[in-house]
Order: C-alpha cells, then structure tokens, then sequence
C-alpha cells in the first residue's frame, strides 16, 4: 500500500533519505538544501533511524567525511547546493574516484558570484565529468523515488559509483506537491543492506584505500571508472524496472512527453519539463505537433539513444539551464548534438540558455521556443544556434 | 606477493586502487637506496637498546629474547643514525 | 605497567612496516612507527592520512607500507575522513554489524602543512565534533614533500624556498603557530608535544594515552627533515634532543585542561645550539645578524615562561580541588 501525502521536494528527499535509514549522513547548511539535513537531523534526534549524523563545519568535510564513512563500510549520504558543491569539488572527484557509492541529493542553485541563492544548474554542470551518476528530477516524486533507486544503482558490483539526485531549487524543493510514498518496511526492502566486499572496518582483511597512483597505473583505474560508467545504464533501467513492478511508476533514462509523432522537439531537465508538458497539451489541443524530451539519466549520457528518439523531429531546441560561458553553447547543447552528430542524425538544433539564478520560466516563453522550432522546421534555418530565452533586453 | 605489476592490464587492477594486503611494501626492498653501510660489531654490543627504535626502516630485528640481530640490508637505506646513537661503537658506517 | 621498550619491540609486531619510501634518516617514520606500537594487540586500526611526504611514500600502489586499515583522500581533508570513518564504526556497532568485543582505533597522520596550514579547520571541526579518534602531527616545520615551502609551523628566520634568506629579507619574517596551544583551547580530554628522545618513553606513553583516552586526542610530534633543514642524516636523535633541551619543543601534555611539563633540562641550553648545526639557520650566524638568534632565544624563553607558569597554575587548581 502507498500512502498519500503532500510533501516540498526536500521533505520528499529527507523521508527517502529516512527509509534508507544510512550509516552516516554528514550535512552542511546551505539553502535550498538545508532542510534535507534538518528534517534528517530530526529523525535522528527522536531515534527514527540508527543513522550518524555528523554535522561538519563544511561542505568539504560532508564530502570527506562521507567518504570516510563509505570507505569504513557504511552507507553515507549528503546533501549540497551550489557553492557547497563548488566546495566540495575536489572531493567529488576522489568519491568517484575511490569507487565509493556515495549518494547525494543536489539541490540546483546559481554558483556563485555574484551570490544568488535561486535555481540553476550551473552547480550540477561543474560536476559533470567528475564520475558521478546524475539523474534529475522533475517534481517532488521523482526526487523521491530516484534516491530510493540511487543506492541500488551506485552500489551494483558492475557500477560502485556514486549518485546525485538533482532537483530544482525552490521550483520543486521548496513547493509541496502531492506525493505517494512507500511504507517505510516495503521501501527499506528495495533498498536492501549494503554488504561491501572490502572496507576500512573489517579488520580481518585490513585494507589501503587511496593510494599514490602514478603513470603505471591511473590510466588504467580511470578506464575500469569509465567503464562502470558505461554499464551505469543498463543497471538503472534494470533497476527502475524492479521499482517499475513495485510502485507502478516508470522510468527510463529520459522521458519522451508526445514525442513520439512530433514535428519539433525541445530537451530539458528538471521542473522545466513540467511546464513544457502543459505547453505540450496546449498546442497539441491546437493541432500543432510538439514533443519533448526530458531527460532523467545526465550521467551516464544516453547519447545514442537520445539521438535514436529524436532521429524524426524537423527542428530541435535543447535548454540549458547554465551558461557555458565558452561562446558555443551550454553543456546538455553539446552533449546532445554530440551525440546526434557521431550517430548520424542530422536535424537544425537550436540553444537556449534561460532561468539563470531563477529567472522565472513561463509557458509564454516555451511557447515561444516551439514557435522559433516551427520556423526553423519550415526553412530548414538556423541563423544562430545560441541563443537566450527570458532575458532582458 | 601482490600480483600487480607495471604490465597488468586494465582487468587485473584492483578498482580505484584500493589494496587488500596490508602491509605488502615488504615486498619492496630499498636496501639500494644505500651508499653506506652499517656493519654490526656484535662482540662491543651491551644490548642497550638505543639503535633499533631510531631504525626509520625498522632494519634492526629484535628477537623474542629482547636482543637486537644483525641489520636487515633489504631495507637499510644508510641513514647512520643507529651507528650515530651507539654509545659503544657496535656500529660502523662503511662504504658499499 | 612499567615502561619497556625492547619488550614492546620484541613482542609487537610493527603496524608501520619496512619498504616504504621516506627518505634516508626520516624523522617521521620513526615516531609513526613508535606511535602505532601503542596499540593494543588485537585492536584494529584506521589510519588516515593527509597528502604529504608520509602518504606519497607508504602508500604507493601497489604497495603499502600498513599492517592495518589506511585511507588518505586528500590534503586538507584527514581529519574530516576520519571522523566519517569513526561515525560509521560508531553507526555500524550501534546496529550490531560490527561485533561488542572488536574494537577499532581511529588515527590520522598529518604533516605541518595538512594541519597548521591546509587542514586547520578540518582538524578543529573534528575535534569540536567529539570524535573518538587521534590526531598526529608530524611536524616537520615546512612543505618538504613539495621542496620545502614555509608553513606556519616553520620557525622565525627559516631558510626556505619559498622564505629564502635574501640579500633584503632574511627568511621567514613571522614567528611560528603554536599549534598545540591552539588544540589545547579546544578543551579536548588529551593534548600533548612530544619527540622522540632516549629511549621514546615520552613518545610512546603520550601516544598511548592518545589513542585510548576517548574522545578526540591531538599528538603534535617533532619529525626533523635532514634534507629541509639541512644536517646530516645520521643527526636525527641529537637534533631531536638539542630541540627540547633549548625548550624550542618542549614536551607536556594537557589533560582535561591540566597542564603538565612531562620533560624539564637540567640545563637549559641557549638555542644556538638546536639552531647551529642546521643549514635553514645558517645566515643567522654571519655577523652583524646576532640580533636574529636574540630575537628567536626571546620568543623561545617567553614561550616556555607561559607553559611554566600554565603549568603552575594547572597545579594549583589541582590542589585547591582536592
């Protein structure tokens, strides 16, 4: 039996985080994510879990800490947004890096500076070649039930990579929504025990972990990374299908909204796709032919397959919600017309660059997308593959 | 004896590197390190004790009668503080 | 139980084992080696370790130089993992995982620069936090696994090579942390200096101490660089003893808040004599500089007047209490 309630995409976060019921949570504060930690530090105040928080002094530390925690043979969590990730970078990389399945809800914000505390993704797009597996989320219920699949993914012997689970900030982490949660007993089963087979703890077999890695050797642990990588994918939708059969919700690596007969494409991530979706319905009653694609599985990118499913569409727009600043475009433009160009799939495909540090993302201003993709659909045009939406000028 | 080499292939690594036998560095010897020697005059020996907790390579074996034994040259790197602390000239630095 | 130095080496297995990579004469393999005799035997051990010359040399894949259980992620990060590591043990044991009877130390090594410099605030945070685990400073007074770079555990007027005696500046200009005095204001149960001198009694009683008091315990251990500080290899044990006879290193400990000096010269020798037969020191004794070797005896001299006189004070406390 599920239950139904009404959540903000953190106290979903924070209720999953408590239905793993993990070793060791180590939090920082930093907003919007700070409830995550707070909700959590509850839970262990009134002994719901048998979980160890550690409240560090910083986010480099959560990271550090967590990754103590893993290596000991525990399961650890954390929670960041923005500068706290920027913090933690380092980290990040040595988490992946160590093989450790650290799992990390990540609430979107602009990095700093100037400071902004509101919604982008310039923050996950800093760690997105750091070895980590990012799925995004589009409302409170995916975030919830993309971190009761992460442990499963990140700790699969064919995978032992860590996870974040992005969601927007404020958009979805701070807006209650409806929800359908599992009990505690049915989640804490799909999660399952974490039996590491080596860890710092067990002093029958003491081992070293991160060691001094020279030329002999770290090319080859950085090709056995890449490859965990690379078996990611089945693993996740391996894993989203058991979820599949347990709560009825599917997921794959992305979501293909009325994609299937359309004219025009747009691919986002996050609580975009949800206003996208209404813009969608909107045309779609008018006649017009629109789809999108949204995509859940950042990384590992499902190139090929994204490429595959956009392969009939006469104009595409792909959003991104942080600038590159590299004069070209941002980072999920080019991972998805690199992806269409090494696979052969030659269509127009515009960027758009919008909801920098919050700026509101209206249905006007996807409406206006798909109208510029029917315009390039019909000329077969692209003056300039670069472009703003939402700014002022 | 760890299985690891310089020409192991991808497959044979042990994933992001973390070790499993603790300790396996004896297995690395770095008695060429040396370009002097200590030589161990056992017969001006009194067993003071004060040569083997100075050793950095821990070169000096102690036996279970409490007696330090004769330098382990594997790891020896020819500091010369054993011979430097030596109150009884037991211990003679001497060119390899 | 009595002290007994060859009965410990004879009967213990070292933790810290030969092979590794340290340089010729090394002062930090020494007292590592001595602090992880401490152990009790059939305890387990974590070791983490800061980035610095001791983890590039003990843990070299496919080598390590560790009879126990060592991580080391990064430079300014070996306290913060350990105490993850710690909280695991502690969330692992609580739900039956880890059994009653196994116990497991939790100890991180760091050098001068993973802990006065880049690591402070992850070291303080753990501290703060409570953790029940020990942290060791190697201190070997500057960055030596890089080419020695001033800390801010160098000495005053240092030669280094980023403090390098010049023609205008005569090395490093700022006196150096008094780190152990930071830790002790953490009002942590163990705080001590040590060294390794005679026959390591201090060392090794101080380390024991450290890593079974519970709670958070710092050790801040003088580990001297023949090759940063410029004196002969085989000079490690007159060195160390030349650092605590001058009272440059004076060896106490502070439990719960009580100051105690654990090593007192008979002799106070002047300090020229710890800093003459190092060549980091050498321009301090080119005339017309007298004032250099002043300057640094003052700082010494008022440095140890403050220890005797919190020692003093710690004593009297004591005996009000009682």
């Amino acid at each position: 039996m599920s239950i139904r309630e009404r959540l903000s995409g953190n106290e979903a976060s924070a209720i999953a985080m408590k239905q793993i019921n993990p070793d060791v949570v180590a939090a920082f504060p930093i907003t919007p994510s700070t409830e995550i930690p707070q909700y959590f530090s509850t839970f262990v105040s009134n002994g719901v879990v048998d979980t160890e928080f550690v409240a560090v002094e910083s986010e480099h530390s959560a990271m550090s800490a967590c990754i103590g925690a893993e290596a000991a043979g525990g399961r650890a969590m954390t929670a960041t947004s923005s500068n706290g990730l920027a913090l933690m970078w380092e980290m990040i990389q040595i988490a992946s890096s160590l093989r450790l399945p650290i799992v990390m809800p990540l609430v979107n914000r602009a990095i700093s500076g100037p400071l902004n505390i509101h919604c982008d993704h310039s923050d996950a797009m800093a760690i997105r070649d750091s070895g980590w597996i990012m799925l995004f989320s589009e409302n409170n219920q995916e975030a919830y039930d993309n971190l009761l699949m992460a442990h499963r993914i990140g700790e699969h012997k064919d995978v032992m990579l860590p996870v974040t689970i992005c969601q927007d900030g404020f958009i979805t982490s701070h807006s209650i929504e409806n929800i359908e949660l599992l009990e505690d007993d049915v989640a804490r089963k799909f999660v399952g025990e974490y039996k590491p087979e080596h860890y710092l703890l067990n002093s029958k077999e003491p081992i070293s972990v991160g060691p001094m890695d020279l030329q002999a050797y770290l090319f080859e642990h950085k090709y056995q990374e890449a490859n965990a990588m690379r078996n990611a994918k089945n693993v996740i939708l391996e894993i989203s299908k058991e979820f599949e059969k347990l709560t009825g919700r599917s997921y794959s690596l992305f979501e293909q909204y009325k994609l299937e007969d359309a004219e025009v494409a747009i691919v986002c991530m996050n609580s975009t796709a949800g206003t996208t979706k209404v813009v969608v319905d909107e045309l779609r009653n008018k006649g017009i032919k629109v789809g999108l694609l949204k995509i859940r599985v950042y990384r590992p990118f499902p190139a090929e397959e994204i490429a595959k499913a956009l392969s009939n569409v006469k104009a595409i727009a792909v959003l991104d919600r942080a600038d590159s600043l590299n004069a070209c475009g941002g980072a999920l433009f080019t991972d998805v017309t690199s992806g269409m160009f090494v696979n052969n799939v030659q269509i127009p495909t515009v960027n758009y660059i919008y909801g920098i540090g919050g700026r509101d993302t209206t249905s006007k201003d996807i409406e206006g997308v798909y109208s510029d993709l029917m315009e390039i659909a019909k000329t077969g045009k692209v003056d300039n593959p670069y472009r703003y939406f939402g700014l002022k000028s | 004896m760890t299985k690891i080499n310089k020409e192991s292939p991808w497959q044979d690594l042990t994933p992001g590197g973390t070790m499993y036998d603790a300790g396996n560095s004896l297995e690395f010897k770095t008695g060429d390190w040396r370009s002097v020697k200590p030589v161990y005059i056992e017969e001006k020996c009194k067993q003071c004790g004060l040569c083997f907790p100075v050793c950095p390579e821990n070169a000096i074996p102690v036996n279970k009668e409490q007696k330090r034994e004769d330098f382990n040259y594997d790891y020896c790197k020819g500091c010369g503080i054993c011979a430097n602390v030596c109150p009884f000239d037991a211990i003679e630095m001497k060119e390899e | 139980m009595a002290y007994n130095l060859k009965e410990i080496v004879a009967n213990k297995p070292p933790v810290f084992v030969s092979g590794h990579r340290m340089c010729a004469g090394c002062g930090a393999p020494v007292v590592s080696r001595m602090i992880m005799r401490a152990l009790k035997e059939g305890d387990h051990a974590v070791v983490s370790n800061a980035t610095g010359c001791m983890e590039v040399s003990t843990c070299i894949y496919p080598y390590n130089s560790w009879n126990c259980s060592y991580i080391h992620t990064a430079f300014e990060c070996a306290a913060a993992t350990c105490s993850g590591a710690e909280a695991a043990y502690k969330a692992l044991k609580r739900k039956g995982k880890i059994k009653e009877d196994e116990h497991t130390k939790f100890i991180t090594f760091g050098g001068d620069g993973g802990t006065y410099d880049i690591g402070l605030q992850s070291l303080s945070g753990a501290m703060e936090r409570g953790h029940d685990m020990t942290y060791v400073c190697y201190d070997n007074g500057a960055y030596m696994n890089t080419g020695i770079q001033r800390s801010s555990a160098t000495p005053h007027f240092a030669d280094t090579t980023t403090s390098p005696a010049g023609e205008v500046i005569p090395g490093k200009m700022q006196v150096r942390k008094d780190l152990t005095q930071v830790l002790a204001s953490h009002h942590i149960p163990y705080v001590a200096q040590t060294a390794a001198i005679m026959n390591f009694k201090d060392l090794y009683e101080k380390s024991e101490k450290a890593i079974y008091t519970e709670g958070p315990t710092f050790l801040n251990v003088l580990a001297p660089c023949p090759r940063g500080w410029g004196y002969p290899t085989d000079e490690l044990m007159k060195i160390n003893k030349l650092a605590v006879d001058t009272c440059y290193w004076p060896l106490y400990e502070v439990v719960d808040g009580k100051y105690k000096i654990t090593y007192k010269p008979a002799k106070k020798l002047p300090i020229e004599e710890f800093l003459r037969p190092q060549r980091r020191f050498k321009h301090m004794f080119k005339p017309g500089n007298e004032w250099m070797i002043e300057e640094f005896q003052k700082e010494v001299d008022k440095r140890w007047e403050e220890l005797l006189a919190l020692e003093a004070m710690s004593e009297k406390s004591l005996m009000n209490n009682e």
